[in-house]
């Protein structure tokens, strides 16, 4: 009996490594994510007067689109951060309640944003008419596509923690995609900052 | 088993005051837009700076980023990345702007 206790410590801090590991990991792709995004921004600014004759960013762009987006998404920020809360006390219901909203306020928003995509695309303003409209779907099309990886992401870690409980892998994987969230909306600070209000100005 | 790793993130009150930082620095910028009360340089400086703060309290407030509890080689990652865009971003646009003046005469 006296050699098992320590067998298991030992286990479990070999766990505790490996998981920790897999979140620098993770922290090194959202780095990497980083650099992508810093240079779709820089495209974009060597872009953005390359309009070809056709719409500018003052005709296209709508100031209350991108405020209720940035809303949604600021939301689903703090949501997200009281799913965590909630796990660090360990009230399964309040995680799967909060990772719901979570959800819904980032759905609302990549719905908002591909029906402003979709209206551009119909006004004649697509990604092939300009280097300036090439650049833009570039950057706020990768930024969209990955709050839906984060839609699927939230879906697999709620169905998770309802079959499986919050054991300290959901623990590790819900810390990774809060990492991946709030990394999401600090990008699109930078989108509407560099995008939409100067364009709109 | 969680007490000591950077699972601990941030309290409540820290959820709660980066989001109202964060919402007072969105709110400033799209209501100078808005109402077109400065001018459109200053304008743009106040778009910069806001964005600037509030990335830097999501970081501190969202995230949980600091100097203390954050492991080192994370920071050593993000310095690490920060010359990467450095370098790329610096020398693109250096490249793109050179090459705009010399096309332009």
């Amino acid at each position: 009996m006296s050699d098992v206790a320590p067998a298991m410590d030992a286990r479990a801090r070999e766990e505790a490594e490996n998981l920790r590991q897999r979140e620098f990991g993770f922290w090194l792709y959202l780095l990497s994510d980083a650099i992508i995004f810093a240079l779709l921004f820089m495209t974009y600014v060597v872009m953005v007067d390359s309009t070809a004759g056709a719409l500018t960013g003052r005709h296209l762009f709508s100031l209350s689109n991108t405020f209720l987006e940035t809303a949604l998404l600021l939301f689903s920020s703090i949501t997200f951060g009281f799913a965590w809360l909630s796990a660090r006390a360990d009230r399964r219901a309040h995680v799967l309640g909060w990772l719901a909203v979570t959800f819904m306020l980032g759905a609302g928003f990549v719905l908002l944003e591909v029906n402003e995509l979709i209206g551009m695309v119909e006004a004649g303003a697509g990604p092939g008419e300009s280097g300036f409209l090439s650049a833009f779907f570039t950057l706020v099309g990768t930024h969209g596509l990955h709050v839906s990886f984060g839609l699927l992401f939230i879906l697999i870690m709620s169905l998770q923690i309802a079959l499986r409980g919050l054991n300290p892998y959901a623990m590790s994987r819900l810390y990774r995609l809060g990492l991946f969230w709030h990394f999401l909306d600090i990008v699109w600070i930078g989108i509407f900052s560099v995008v939409y209000l100067p364009g709109i100005l | 088993m969680e007490a000591n790793s950077s699972h601990d993130g941030p309290s409540l009150g820290r959820y709660l005051t980066g989001f109202v930082l964060a919402a007072i620095l969105t709110v400033i910028p799209f209501g100078l837009v808005a109402t077109e009360t400065l001018t459109r340089d200053t304008t743009l400086i106040v778009i910069a700076i806001a964005a600037l703060l509030q990335v830097l309290v999501h970081l501190r407030y969202f995230l949980d980023l600091n100097l203390k509890t954050t492991p080192r080689e994370n920071v050593l990652a993000i310095a690490f990345a920060a010359v990467l865009i450095f370098i790329m971003v610096g020398g693109s646009l250096w490249i793109m702007l050179d090459l705009n003046n010399r096309m332009a005469i």
